[in-house]
């Protein structure tokens, strides 16, 4: 950056040394920066971004007066991983253990995003069933999502049994999807052309008893949390931002549809075949964090009727593009010894195909290539609208990869939901937001 | 990093390369990369037409297809044949997106229009961000090519209509006017495309950056950003960056 900013900082003034410029942090210079010509009471609050209310590693610059804030500003950027640039050097297949790695408690929204904008670039269409799994997974992962959601914002607010309850009901979610593909998180099981591997025998049951379980607790959480008073007072009115607000700030996801609007892009632009699913969009009238509460829990609902529409339609079939370009070729299987490849598909390049065994090699480290061009795929993710803007330039990587991550569009609503409330209530209504940092920063 | 500039290639002309008709005129040269060393892999003599680079060049002709047309005769309508002819000096339709390419002067404009007239009603603006087409297999980026697009993906809530504007600027001039005035829901996606391409948005309230520290030298996200290799501490090795390590093209 040039000088003249920092000559302007009143926090870091600096000088150049051989060793580079060397920054000082003066101090005792509060009368100068905060002159209040009011003569107010105002405060200064810093907030994070190590804190335990503050939804992830966020950091909130407040203007107190008593416990009124009169501003709110919001500092991101602390969990960069630069993974849009990463990206650019990996092959289109690597892409996906990337960008799961971003909004790391929906991971697979992003690999389904990602894959299906990669798929719309090579304008390849999946098979059925890969298309049916891909539901069944991503709205197992919705219901971890909103539980986590539920967790944290209630320990932020003090209730820690909706927090070990949230963690309970999450942990069997993870449970399915570890069952599935083999990870609890990051899971990089959706692929371009499809799906990593088919489901594993028992999967599919064990599914069934989940969503015998889960209507119960969800009940539970209604008996424990919804008309409980205090769960109440600290939720009502708090947050408030209207349909007006959220379109102007850009928000989506449940915070929109709080304010009552029914925008769910599994509705209103269908993808993986949505639109012939029953299900319906819950709203609220209330655009607050109460509001958003309940949609959330709607939402688990809906997602387990979802998932029960998804199981029943599992038909027997093939869960990768039949285009050996593309489909990649090692075949896991599950040994004696655990995960590993299919000893078929050893056998089969490295005693019987040469070909084979160069269609393997070739696939794997040079990857398949896509035409040049670009493309925006956007879905409903538990957070709001995840897009994808994926440019290719013909060769076997990514030009550009850039993520538009619900949670980094809806956290600039900060400021607009919690100024002119009271400190206590920043933390509800970021809860409301429920933002992943991982997804903001990338 | 694919295109070898000015050089001739032999095998252009072979391969059926028509520079008027190509939609980039992106061709590749080898499997791997590396340029300037010994032809060790085999593959150096390769060369291959690539049907289009990153940019393609050409426009698409009427009708448009889909809504695409309504929302261009509405757009036409809503800002004035001349303004829209002055505006946007390119359309593309491809993989059933629509872009549109914008004069810089106009955006404001045009971006007033799209979300205000009744006939074209995008009140969400989804995304913003750049793009940087330095070298990207096709023609180099010159002054009258410039290598820094940024895209702004625009949401019709009432139509259910989505479209694509792109601006284009060059590194030296990078300015562009900031659509936070219509859109606020932009401030944050246009600090990040100054934060990762160095892309000014003239108007924004407060351009800082916002994902790299606020003293942070460089635009990360350009292509000619220097990459760092990792030390290895074994007799000196180093890991080369990403971007000079041998791999497949």
């Amino acid at each position: 950056m040039s000088t003249i900013y920092n000559e302007a900082d009143p926090y870091a003034g600096s000088r150049e040394t051989t060793e580079g410029r060397v920054y000082t942090v003066t101090g005792g210079d509060w009368d100068l920066t905060f002159a209040d010509p009011h003569g107010e009471e105002r405060l200064v609050v810093n907030m994070g971004p190590q804190h335990p209310s503050t939804h992830g590693v966020l950091r909130l610059i407040l203007d107190l007066e008593g416990e009124t804030v009169t501003k709110a500003r919001v500092t991101i950027g602390y969990l960069h991983t630069g993974i849009e640039k990463n990206t650019e050097y990996r092959n289109w297949t690597q892409g996906t253990t990337f960008v799961t790695r971003m909004d790391y408690l929906a991971p697979l929204y992003n690999e389904a995003a990602y894959c299906m904008a990669v798929e719309k670039l090579l304008g390849i269409e999946i098979p059925q069933r890969a298309a049916t799994i891909r539901v069944l997974v991503m709205e197992i992962n919705r219901i971890a999502s909103h539980l986590v959601g539920l967790a944290t914002g209630g320990m932020e607010l003090g209730a820690l049994t909706a927090m070990t309850n949230g963690f309970r009901e999450r942990e069997m979610c993870l449970d399915l999807l570890e069952e599935i593909t083999g990870l609890r998180m990051n899971h990089a099981y959706i692929r371009p052309g499809g799906l990593a591997q088919d489901l594993p025998e028992g999967a599919v049951e064990h599914i069934r008893e989940f969503l015998a379980v889960m209507p119960k607790r969800v009940a539970d959480y209604h008996r424990m949390l919804t008309g409980q008073p205090i769960w109440q007072r600290r939720l009502k009115d708090v947050g408030y931002l209207d349909v007006t607000g959220c379109l102007a700030l850009g928000v989506t996801g449940p915070v929109l549809r709080s304010a009552g609007l029914p925008w769910d892009l599994r509705k209103t632009e269908p993808y993986l075949g949505y639109e012939t699913y029953d299900f319906e969009v819950p709203t609220a009238d209330t655009a607050d964090a109460w509001g958003r509460y309940l949609v959330r829990m709607a939402e688990i609902n809906e997602s387990l009727k979802l998932i029960a529409q998804a199981l029943d339609r599992l038909e027997p079939g093939p869960v990768m593009v039949e285009d050996r370009k593309i489909a990649w070729p090692a075949q896991l299987s599950l040994g004696a010894d655990g995960m590993g490849n299919s000893l078929d598909h050893v056998r089969h390049i490295m005693g019987q195909s040469m070909e084979a065994l160069i269609h393997h090699f070739k696939l794997v480290t040079e990857g398949f290539r896509v035409p040049a061009g670009q493309v925006y795929v956007p879905i409903e993710s538990p957070r709001g609208e995840l897009g994808y803007h994926v440019v290719s330039d013909g060769s076997t990587r990514p030009w550009r990869v850039h993520v538009r991550d619900p949670s980094f569009v809806n956290l600039q609503a900060t400021a607009a939901m919690s100024e002119g409330g009271m400190i206590a209530d920043v933390i509800a209504a970021i809860a409301s937001i429920d933002p992943v940092m991982g997804g903001v920063d990338r | 990093m694919s295109n070898d500039g000015g050089e001739v290639v032999p095998g252009r002309e072979e391969a059926g390369y028509d520079a008027s008709t190509a939609r980039s005129g992106g061709f590749r040269k080898g499997a791997f990369g590396v340029s300037g060393s010994g032809d060790t892999s085999g593959f150096g003599g390769l060369v291959r037409v690539e049907p289009g680079g990153a940019v393609a060049l050409h426009s698409t002709d009427r009708p448009y297809g889909g809504y695409f047309d309504e929302v261009t005769d509405a757009l036409i309508e809503a800002v004035g044949e001349a303004t829209f002819a002055a505006a946007v000096y390119r359309v593309l339709v491809d993989r059933g997106e629509i872009t549109y390419f914008v004069a810089r002067e106009h955006l404001l404009t045009l971006v007033q229009a799209l979300r205000d007239d009744d006939a074209l009603r995008f009140e969400l603006c989804s995304s913003v961000s750049g793009v940087d087409y330095l070298d990207s297999g096709g023609p180099v980026a010159t002054p009258d090519r410039p290598r820094l697009h940024v895209v702004y993906h625009l949401t019709s809530m009432t139509y259910r209509r989505r479209i694509r504007l792109e601006v284009a600027v060059t590194a030296e001039d990078a300015h562009v006017p900031s659509v936070t005035g219509i859109y606020p829901t932009a401030d944050w996606h246009e600090r990040e495309t100054w934060d990762m391409f160095g892309i000014v948005f003239d108007g924004h309230p407060a351009l800082t950056r916002i994902l790299m520290p606020d003293d942070w030298d460089g635009h990360p996200q350009r292509k000619d950003y220097p990459l760092g290799g990792v030390p290895v501490e074994y007799h000196g090795a180093t890991i080369p960056p990403p971007d000079t390590r041998r791999a497949y093209r």
